[in-house]
Order: C-alpha cells, then sequence, then structure tokens
C-alpha cells in the first residue's frame, strides 16, 4: 500500500505539473480537493484518466470520484480494490 | 446608445436549414438537426449526436458558387453561405457603395484541416500542395476568405471569445458603426465540426451521447453543432429607405472571472452582461417578450444562467427556451446564429419550443418554453451567449415598428 | 478618438521588461528566431493556476501585471487583447496528443488552455475583473482591432482605464511549419544584418506588449494614442499614402508635422519594396527607422512599435540601433507614425508628444 501511495504522489505531481509543492507536503491522507493541496473539477477528471490510463480502472460517476479522490490512501484503495476484478 | 444599429440582412446555415428560410420551417415543425456525425471520422463516433449541417464541403462550394482556385476550410463555406444570403437579404447590390466592412468570429478556424495534416507538416521530406494549407490555419482566413468572395475590403477583423465569440462580432460592429469606422458592417460567426473540438469537449467528460436536454433536471451535457450566422448592421446613413429587420437596441458584455472552463454558481458574469445590455438598451426586463437562452444543457450552464436569469427578472420570466436542442452547440457561431433566430423570431411573432424537456431543475423557480407559439407578439428578445474563460455576452434585438 | 498611454508592460526578445533603459544593450541572434527574454514568473503568477499555464499565458499575465502597476491602476475597466495565432504550445500539445494517442486518454488541461482567449481570461480571473473582456485574432490586424475597441470604448465615456495587449508565442514546431511556407531566411543570419542581407525571407520573432490606454491625462502618461488605420490588401503603395493623408488630417497634421516614422520591414526583398516605395515617393524627408531587427517578424508586433514609439515619445531620444541613418531627427520628437504590416494585413499608428 505504500509503495503504491508513494508511486501515485509521484504520477500525480507529474499528471497535473504540481511542481512547486514540496513533496511532504502530501501525506497519504492530505485531502486533495478544497482544502489540502486545493485542486478542482479539472484536476478531478485528469486524475480519472491517469487512473484509466495507468491503472485499467474505471471511475463511472462523479459522486464516485469525489470518494475516490479524497486522498492518495483513497485512490490507492480504489485502485487496489479494482484492479483485481 | 446614439445612433439606431438596425439589422437589414440576415443569413444562417446549421443543421437545420440552409438558410433562413428552411430553418425557419424545421423550428415551425420542431424537427430538430441534432443526429449521428458523417462527415468526420472519429473514435468518438458511435457516442456522439452532433447538429453537423448535412451539406459536404462540396456541395457547400456549389451552393455558394466558390472560386475554383482557392483553399477553403468548411469554416470559411458555411460562412460564406450565410454571408452571401445576408447581404442579398441586405438588398446589398454593390458592396462598395458605402464603406463596409466584416466582423467574423471562429474558434475552430481552419483546423478542420489542420488536424488531418498536422504530422505531415512537420515532416521535412513530405512535399506537396497540401503545404498550400498551412496558410488557412489561423482564424483570419475565413473572414478574409469570405470578404474577398463579396469584395469587402474597408475594414476587417475577427473575434475568438469561444461560446460568445459572435455575439461579441455583433457588439463590435454595432460599435464600428457608432464611431463611423465603417458606414454598414456584416457581423456574426462560423465554426465547422473538428476532431479537435471532439475530442476536446469529449476529455471535459461534457457531451451528451443523446440529444442534449437544455434546462432539465436530468441534462446530460451538450451536443456540438457547426454553421454560420451573420447579420448586416447599418445606420439611416446607409438605408435610403429600405427595409430593416429590426433594431439591435443593446448589448453587453462581461466576464464572470470564476474559473476557466465553469461558470459561476450564481451566474454572476451572466447577470453583468444582461444588466449591461438592459442599460444600453433603456429598456426594463418586463419589456421582453422571449428569452433565447444559451441553454447548452450541461449542468453548470443551465444552472447559471437559470439563476441569473431569475434575478434579473426578478423571477417574473418571459418565455424563455434553448435552440441548441434544434442546432446543437455551434461554438463561436452560437452568438450569431442565434440572433439570426431572435430576429426570425420577432420578424414571425414566433417563440420556439425547448426541446427534449421533461422535468424542472429544483433549484429553478421557471421551465422553458416546451411549446410552438406561433403567434407570439414578439416586440424585444434577449439572447445570450456564454462562453470559456468567463466570457458572458447578451444582445437585445427589438421591433420596428 | 484618442487615448493616453498610461502604463506599458513588454516582454520582447530585447531587455524591454521592467526596465528604465531603452534598447541601451541589443541582443542579436544567429538562428533567425528572436527570441523572448522571459522574467521570472514567481512574482506574477497564482502558482496554483500557474501550473497548467503554457508559455504565451505566462508572458501575458506578467506583461499585463507590469502595464497595470507601471500605470498605477488596479482595476482596468476592460480587458483587450490581440493574438493571431493564441495559445500555440497548448494547441500543438493537444492536437499532437490527439494523434499519437489516437484519441484516447486525452485530458483536458492543454485543450482549455489552447482556447484563443485564454490570455484575456486568466488575466481577469486574477483580478477578479468582471468589466469588458474581448480577445482578436485577425493576423496582422489583432493588435490593431484591440486598440480601436480601447479607443471606441473611451470614446464612449464606457470607460476611464483599459488594459489593451497584443502577443504572439514562436513555438519548434511552428518555426518548421511556416519555414515550409518559406517565411524564413535560407542561411542564418545575424538579427542586426536584418535589412542589409537583401534576400528573401524574414526572420522570426515573437512578443508579449501590454498598455494601459486611459481616457484622461496624468503625469505619468508616455504619450497619446491619436488614431489607428488597418488596411486590407492594399494593391498600391499610393492607397497606403491615402490613408496615412486621412489619418494626419484627422489630427490636423500633415507630413511635415511627423517626427518620425517606424516603417514595419521585415528584411524580405520580396515584400519590402512597399516600404521603399512610400518612403522615396510620398515621405522623403521624413526620418525613419525600423523594429523588426529588435522584434523578429510576427503578427502583432505593432506592439513592439507602439512600445518604442511611447518611450521615444516620453523620453525624447529616438535610439541609432532603430534609425536608418539617411535623415536626423530633428528635437523635439513631437509624433512618431508607424506604418506596418502582416502579408496583406497593414497598419497606420499615430502618437504624439503629451
Amino acid at each position: 500500500m505504500d509503495e503504491m501511495i508513494e508511486k501515485l504522489k509521484a504520477e500525480i505531481i507529474e499528471q497535473l505539473n504540481l511542481v512547486d509543492i514540496n513533496k511532504d507536503d502530501i501525506q497519504a491522507d492530505t485531502p486533495l480537493f478544497g482544502t489540502g493541496l486545493g485542486l478542482d473539477s479539472i484536476d478531478s477528471i485528469e486524475l480519472s484518466v491517469l487512473l484509466e490510463r495507468k491503472y485499467g480502472v474505471k471511475i463511472t460517476n462523479s459522486q464516485e470520484g469525489k470518494k475516490v479522490f479524497q486522498s492518495l490512501r483513497t485512490m490507492a484503495e480504489f485502485i487496489m480494490e479494482n484492479q483485481k476484478k | 446608445m446614439s445612433k439606431n444599429i438596425y439589422v437589414t440582412g440576415i443569413g444562417i446555415i446549421s443543421a437545420i436549414g440552409k438558410n433562413a428560410e428552411e430553418t425557419l420551417m424545421s423550428l415551425r415543425n420542431k424537427k430538430s438537426g441534432i443526429g449521428k456525425l458523417h462527415h468526420i471520422k472519429t473514435r468518438h463516433q458511435q457516442n456522439l449526436s452532433v447538429g453537423e449541417v448535412p451539406q459536404t464541403d462540396e456541395e457547400l462550394k456549389e451552393l455558394c458558387k466558390a472560386f475554383a482556385d482557392v483553399i477553403y476550410t468548411r469554416t470559411s463555406l458555411l460562412g460564406m453561405v450565410a454571408v452571401a444570403e445576408a447581404i442579398k437579404s441586405a438588398a446589398i447590390v454593390d458592396v462598395q457603395e458605402y464603406k463596409t466592412g466584416i466582423v467574423s468570429a471562429t474558434s475552430v478556424g481552419g483546423m478542420g484541416i489542420a488536424e488531418n495534416f498536422f504530422s505531415r507538416y512537420l515532416d521535412v521530406n513530405d512535399n506537396g500542395d497540401f503545404l498550400k494549407n498551412i496558410n488557412t490555419i489561423d482564424c483570419s482566413d475565413s473572414t478574409e476568405r469570405i470578404a474577398d468572395y463579396l469584395g469587402i475590403k474597408d475594414f476587417l477583423s475577427t473575434i475568438s471569445t469561444a461560446c460568445s465569440s459572435s455575439a461579441n462580432s455583433i457588439m463590435y460592429g454595432a460599435r464600428l458603426l457608432q464611431h463611423g469606422i465603417v458606414d454598414r458592417v456584416v457581423v456574426g460567426g462560423t465554426d465547422s465540426l473538428s476532431r479537435f473540438t471532439i475530442n476536446g469537449f469529449h476529455s471535459l467528460k461534457i457531451l451528451d451521447q443523446q440529444p442534449c436536454k437544455p434546462f432539465d433536471l436530468n441534462r446530460n451535457g451538450l451536443n456540438l453543432g457547426e454553421g454560420a450566422g451573420f447579420l448586416v448592421l447599418e445606420t439611416e446613413k446607409s438605408l435610403n429607405g429600405k427595409n430593416v429587420l429590426c433594431k439591435l437596441s443593446g448589448y453587453g458584455n462581461s466576464n464572470d472571472a470564476y474559473h476557466q472552463t465553469a461558470s459561476s454558481p450564481d451566474g454572476a458574469g451572466a447577470f453583468l452582461a444582461m444588466e449591461n445590455a438592459f442599460r444600453r438598451s433603456g429598456l426594463k426586463a418586463e419589456d421582453i417578450s422571449y428569452i433565447n437562452a444559451h441553454g447548452t444543457g450541461t449542468e453548470v450552464n443551465d444552472l447559471s444562467e437559470g439563476l441569473a436569469l431569475e434575478r434579473i427578472f426578478n423571477k417574473k420570466l418571459p418565455p424563455v427556451s434553448s435552440t441548441k436542442s434544434f442546432t446543437g452547440h455551434t461554438l463561436a457561431a452560437a452568438g450569431g446564429i442565434e440572433a439570426v433566430l431572435s430576429i426570425l423570431s420577432i420578424q414571425n411573432n414566433i417563440i420556439y419550443p425547448n426541446l427534449n424537456f421533461k422535468n424542472q431543475m429544483p433549484e429553478l423557480g421557471f421551465s422553458p418554453a416546451v411549446n410552438l407559439d406561433a403567434y407570439y407578439n414578439v416586440k424585444h428578445v434577449l439572447s445570450n451567449s456564454f462562453g470559456f474563460g468567463g466570457n458572458t455576452s447578451s444582445l437585445i434585438f427589438s421591433k420596428v415598428n | 478618438m484618442k487615448a493616453f498611454i498610461r502604463g506599458t508592460g513588454i516582454i520582447s526578445p530585447q531587455h524591454t521588461f521592467v526596465t528604465t533603459e531603452f534598447l541601451k544593450e541589443i541582443v542579436i541572434s544567429d538562428t533567425n528566431f528572436l527570441k523572448c527574454i522571459e522574467p521570472s514568473y514567481k512574482d506574477y503568477l497564482d502558482p496554483v493556476m500557474a501550473r497548467r499555464m503554457g508559455r504565451i499565458v505566462k508572458m501575458g499575465i506578467a506583461a499585463a501585471t507590469e502595464a497595470l502597476k507601471n500605470a498605477k491602476i488596479k482595476m482596468p475597466d476592460a480587458i483587450i487583447t490581440g493574438t493571431a495565432l493564441g495559445c500555440l504550445g497548448d494547441t500543438e500539445k493537444f492536437l499532437s496528443a490527439i494523434i499519437a494517442d489516437d484519441e484516447q486518454f486525452l485530458t483536458p488541461t492543454s485543450f482549455i488552455q489552447s482556447i484563443q482567449n485564454t490570455v484575456s481570461a486568466q488575466i481577469a480571473l486574477q483580478l477578479k475583473c468582471m468589466n469588458h473582456n474581448f480577445t482578436f485574432v485577425h493576423k496582422g490586424f489583432s493588435f490593431e482591432s484591440a486598440l480601436l475597441d480601447a479607443l471606441m470604448m473611451l470614446g464612449e465615456n464606457d470607460a476611464e482605464n483599459i488594459l489593451v495587449g497584443g502577443l504572439d508565442e514562436m513555438t519548434e514546431k511552428n518555426l518548421l511549419i511556416y519555414s515550409r511556407l518559406n517565411n524564413w531566411k535560407k542561411e542564418n543570419i545575424r538579427s542586426n544584418e536584418l535589412f542589409t542581407q537583401k534576400t528573401e525571407g524574414t526572420i522570426a520573432g515573437e512578443g508579449a506588449a501590454f498598455f494601459v490606454l486611459s481616457k484622461n491625462p496624468s503625469s505619468n502618461d508616455y504619450a497619446k494614442l491619436c488614431g489607428i488605420k488597418t488596411i486590407y490588401n492594399p494593391s498600391t503603395p499610393k492607397e497606403i499614402n491615402i490613408h496615412i493623408d486621412t489619418l494626419l488630417k484627422e489630427n490636423s497634421l500633415s507630413t511635415d508635422d511627423i517626427s518620425l516614422i517606424l516603417y514595419g520591414m521585415n528584411g524580405d526583398t520580396a515584400t519590402d519594396n512597399f516600404y521603399s516605395q512610400i518612403k522615396s515617393q510620398f515621405l522623403p524627408n521624413t526620418p525613419s527607422g525600423s523594429f523588426k531587427h529588435l522584434c523578429g517578424e510576427y503578427q502583432t508586433s505593432g506592439g513592439f512599435a507602439m512600445w518604442m514609439a511611447a518611450m521615444m515619445l516620453k523620453n525624447q531620444m529616438a535610439p541609432a540601433v532603430v534609425m536608418h541613418s539617411s535623415l536626423p531627427v530633428i528635437l523635439p520628437i513631437k509624433s512618431v507614425l508607424i506604418y506596418n504590416n502582416y502579408e496583406n494585413n497593414h497598419s497606420l499608428m499615430l502618437a504624439e508628444k503629451v
């Protein structure tokens, strides 16, 4: 799980061009949207594409997206659950 | 506004007709132009509902009798068809008789060709006539092709502010008339479908695979469309007693300044644009007979626009409908196309239905008009066009007695 | 219709950004491309938003911010830009992704950022400016159309201070594409030798030039913008001269009243003779200069020229690197006429000393 989280961290930093963010500021449970990292609706689309492209897992609707993208940990959990299927 | 700005000609081509007469017939018959995509090959073909102009490029060339030795993009051809109709409908025989300009608008420009040749442009070992297409890429090309085709020389410009583009062309043209830069001006916009925009909107996940449902609780997104809509604007100076179709009595442009693509939750920019249009026209909300809404069918726009409409009309709205349920969202051409539809509404005393509407949005206290009303005394029409980048524009057209 | 040029913010291939010096140290290129000297954007951009921005958007915001600062205006009454090619970098990025991935897994950021009015929109977003916001995209008329919009609005009492800009970027891909049309010199030349080479083709350039135009005078003003004319596809130099005469008459001036004229010749022998004819036939006694050896050729180079005119009028100097040596400039510099073109889009601008 930790390994997946670290991998995801690097991937979202690249995908969302978060170049000026200190890596240590993004912890496993840091809120990605709203407060915390402050990502927006465009970022959530970017992250859905990332998940589909790299891990083959699909977000079916925006409600699901809100849950999955809460933090790196929830993203990692979603991937690990859905990749098995 | 000091000088009266008159509309003396209109021209239109879209999924519901290649001229004003056909367009009106489709609207009267509630015949939508939304359907499958035919002219462009894309991975998303089966999952799209679009407002495509049925004519091929060759057929469009035939229609407007384009020059044989010029490379025309589809954007140019659509524009030429519509502008030719507008000039004819304005009874302009000699374009050079008065100082005449054109202000067009486009977002696609020549991308329809460029996207098919991009890799070849970049391959220095690949030569051929196709390299001449490079000159058609940028947004000025369609304006200049239209201008050359009609002999318009005195003033040319092109605006691109996403989906409010051609509404802004109309405003800029009106300003040019007010300041005497030109005596009359052709204004509007043109956009063709392209893989670039299809993929762009698809990546934003705001396309409805089915025909769109503006202002409906269960709306799912927009349908892309293509076409062109142009007006001829004149002042007293060049009228010489000829028939005027209506007056452009007000206009306003503002910026939502909220987000790059999404409208603000309360529609602040939309409200300001409409407020500016009212201020300039001297009219009050209760004077408006019909609202031709931007109404794309997206979750965000329809809510934002709906709330702004309720605020400016103090919850007492006249009939409102989105004609995008007929034509699709024609992007930069939308303002021009919908201006023509607004003017046809005034001329024919007709209110268009908002197709595919079933359930009212819970956040709004109104529903759009679902029936065609062919006997409505249409005096003043408000037409809205809101684009990415928060660009919000409103036009008011008024009947002239 | 007139306006006061109250503030400027210019990013260009020369040292023009946030400096009191006026073309003191000249940058010369030998790659047929005069590339912009870009500032550090940290002071100008919101970092959360900057991560998405293409190069031209960053350039535009920085230049616009400086223009407002320079003019001591916090909130403009309108934001109007002209850009012929818009956000080229992001357009190429999205198009390349469509081709490379065959329309799969596309992400929206570069599509959104490719939209032509992104610069105007991002400036408005940063300032929370809800006022009039237009973007013109007509090749060599883009900047001039924007200026005209500003002049008209100021003349209507619709605004007091307007932010106007002209910007275009050059990318590696576009350099290549334009080379296929033989736009550039066949061999690499030094940019300062642009007008001595006497060959076909020109050199590429780019820039972002922003101004605050004001209705009323202030102690801050650089110059007064007195008129603009755009001329489409002129067939003879005489046609240009008729428009020059009209512009001067509208300002109660004659050709003798012009202190100097800046010509937009670009070193391409196939097209520069238009300028030589205007010069010899109609303005033989007017001191003249050029600017494309400093900024390169691009559709919105009028912005760079206008900045030069504004600086000349404010500082009362005509740098030797700009002027043709044939006729000396007589002080005081009272007026500067700019005659420029990009292909078949020709334009005139007139500025006067305040």
